[in-house]
């Protein structure tokens, strides 16, 4: 088996589990679902560290790179700590006033 | 340590963790009990994913990375915590585009490397690249542009013009036949350039006719993209745990889009190249000339307070005036008198999906009192007052009366049904898609005219005296 059929049987089935996975996610909490999804997904910034810290790294690549590594950073920290701000928010009942 | 190892045992197995750790942490998602836990798991995922790239032995160098690191952290941070929560649409849409931008970027940086050189890239890794870039590229300007709309910049009305979709599509083939040419011969790097601006161009030709309803759908829709972008470039690394999160992320968009289009009964096609809202501009004109009956805060109160159960129909107006908290006052003076009240969300309400849920969550609602509405509409009948704040097609009857309505067939929230409809609305123009809606003419409806914060504010003070007299 080639690589990249290995790698596409891995895409065919993390795609369903995510199907799966959303699907059991409530409509009140899509908002977070959406940038906890975006977070996850700037784990692409390990294909720009790659680029970034490789050692013959040309210029373009270490602009490219850099760009990347930034934009992505940027992402996952923004992406996680907001998820977490909305999810703090959703609270079931009033904290008893009295 | 020995880097063999490293490289070839140990950096396999936290891939393998960070990839469950997103899997558990969309799993938990699943109830607001469990969902902060989720962010965790995902934050460890991400760390071990990240600490293990950075030990690898063919990463060398750090300063620019660890300089990437700390710009973007300090960009990220205060955005996470200084933006309001009104703003959640614009700064998902702005951090689509960061993702797609990195992620076609990064495609970029791998074809110069690999051209220049070496080693080749293959047939497949190609293919993978280009779908990385192509979609990376377009996502990016695709969601500045939502960004421009959400934010107000770019004019939220639907752009149109004669042939519009011809050129879309001209446009797409052209950056896909680009493209095809580079995957059977990479080596013509003169056309990579033109491949990135025709795949730039798309984006923004594809939003232009958007509008601002149609937002939910398209931002699930970038979402989608924006994954997919990632888990191509997956392929190309030969990475499972990217190709792992990025289909999840792609899968998410996809089912949210779905999800907005049932939502509206219209298709995907529909959405992208139907240019909702320029469609029915004849039809308005009329609006204002006949009867309906309004009332006044005092006269308002009175009704809410006299009533068992309120049932309380958010849209994208209460985000506009921000009466998201004054509306909270008013939940809790009313549940002080006995009355009950409830928040009917419908899935397009807002412009992101969720997007009313964070809001009144935001104003400390419980959430076991925002409603979905497949849930309510069976209890729509036994209502007293269906209150509705800046929505307007959501509860718009013409959807399952009026068969040539441009919404037909679009499942509403039926507060028609409530033996009292009470709408805050400025004035009787028709809302964003231009759609006169047969329920303010109902003999049981009352129009309150007025901004939605200034008017709850009002209700709310009546409440007070009510309560004091």
């Amino acid at each position: 088996m080639g690589a990249y059929e290995f790698d596409l049987w891995v895409f065919m089935l993390a795609a369903f589990l995510g199907f799966q996975l959303i699907r059991g996610v409530s409509p009140l909490l899509h908002t977070p679902l959406m940038s906890l999804t975006n977070a996850i997904s700037a784990i692409a910034v390990v294909g720009a560290i790659l680029i970034t810290g490789a050692k013959d790294a040309s210029t373009l690549s270490l602009i490219l790179g850099f760009t990347a590594v930034l934009l992505a950073t940027l992402n996952v920290v923004s992406g996680y700590l907001i998820t977490d701000r909305m999810l703090k928010m959703f609270k079931r009942r009033e904290p008893e006033k009295k | 340590m020995n880097s063999a190892l490293l490289n070839d045992t140990i950096l396999p197995i936290l891939y393998m963790l960070a990839a469950a750790g997103f899997i558990m942490a969309i799993k938990w998602l699943n109830s607001p009990a469990t969902a902060r836990r989720g962010v965790v798991v995902g934050e460890i995922g991400m760390l071990l994913a990240v600490v293990g790239t950075l030990l690898r032995f063919d990463v060398v160098s750090y300063q620019w990375i660890f300089v990437a690191f700390f710009l973007g952290a300090a960009i990220g941070i205060p955005i996470a915590y200084i933006m309001p929560m009104t703003a959640v649409p614009q700064r998902t849409a702005f951090s689509h585009a960061c993702g797609a931008l990195a992620s076609a970027l990064i495609g970029t940086a791998e074809y110069y490397k690999g051209v220049r050189q070496g080693p080749p890239v293959t047939t497949v890794e190609m293919t993978a690249l280009i779908i990385e870039t192509l979609l990376g590229f377009l996502t990016f300007t695709a969601s500045l542009m939502a960004f421009g709309k959400l934010q107000e910049v770019l004019p939220q009305r639907p752009i149109t013009y004669k042939g519009q979709n011809l050129v879309n599509l001209g446009i797409f083939a052209a950056a896909a036949g680009t493209g095809l040419a580079l995957i059977v011969a990479p080596e013509q790097t003169y056309l990579f350039p033109i491949f990135i601006v025709l795949a730039l161009l798309f984006g923004v030709l594809l939003i232009i006719p958007i509008g601002g309803a149609d937002m939910p759908t398209v931002i699930a829709l970038l979402n989608s993209y924006a994954g997919l972008s990632a888990s191509a470039m997956g392929f190309v690394l030969n990475n499972k745990m990217l190709i792992v999160a990025g289909a999840l992320d792609g899968s998410s968009g996809f089912i949210l889009a779905v999800i907005m289009c049932r939502a509206m009964n219209r298709s995907f096609s529909n959405v992208l190249f139907g240019a909702f809202g320029q469609l029915q501009t004849t039809a308005t004109g009329k609006a204002g000339e006949r009867p309906v009956r309004s009332a006044s805060p005092e006269e308002a109160a009175q009704i809410l307070e006299a009533s068992r159960t309120v049932v309380v129909i958010p849209g994208y107006g209460m985000a506009v005036a921000q009466a998201q908290h004054k509306l909270k006052e008013m939940f809790e003076l009313l549940g002080k008198r006995g009355v009950n009240v409830e928040f009917a969300i419908h899935p397009v309400a807002g412009r992101m999906p969720g997007h009313m849920n964070v809001l009144l969550a935001e104003a400390d609602v419980p959430y076991d009192k925002l409603r979905e509405m497949d849930d309510i509409n069976p209890e729509m009948p036994m209502a007293d007052v269906a209150l509705i704040i800046g929505a307007n097609d959501v509860v718009n009857p013409g959807a399952e009366t009026d068969p040539k309505s441009p919404i037909a067939g679009m499942p509403i929230i039926q507060a028609y049904k409530a033996r009292t409809v009470m709408v805050i609305k400025r004035s009787m123009n028709p809302g964003f898609a231009g759609i006169d809606n047969e329920l303010y003419y109902m003999p049981n409806t009352i129009m309150l005219f007025g901004d939605a914060k200034t008017f709850v504010s009002s209700i709310v003070k009546e409440l007070g005296a009510l309560a004091r007299a």
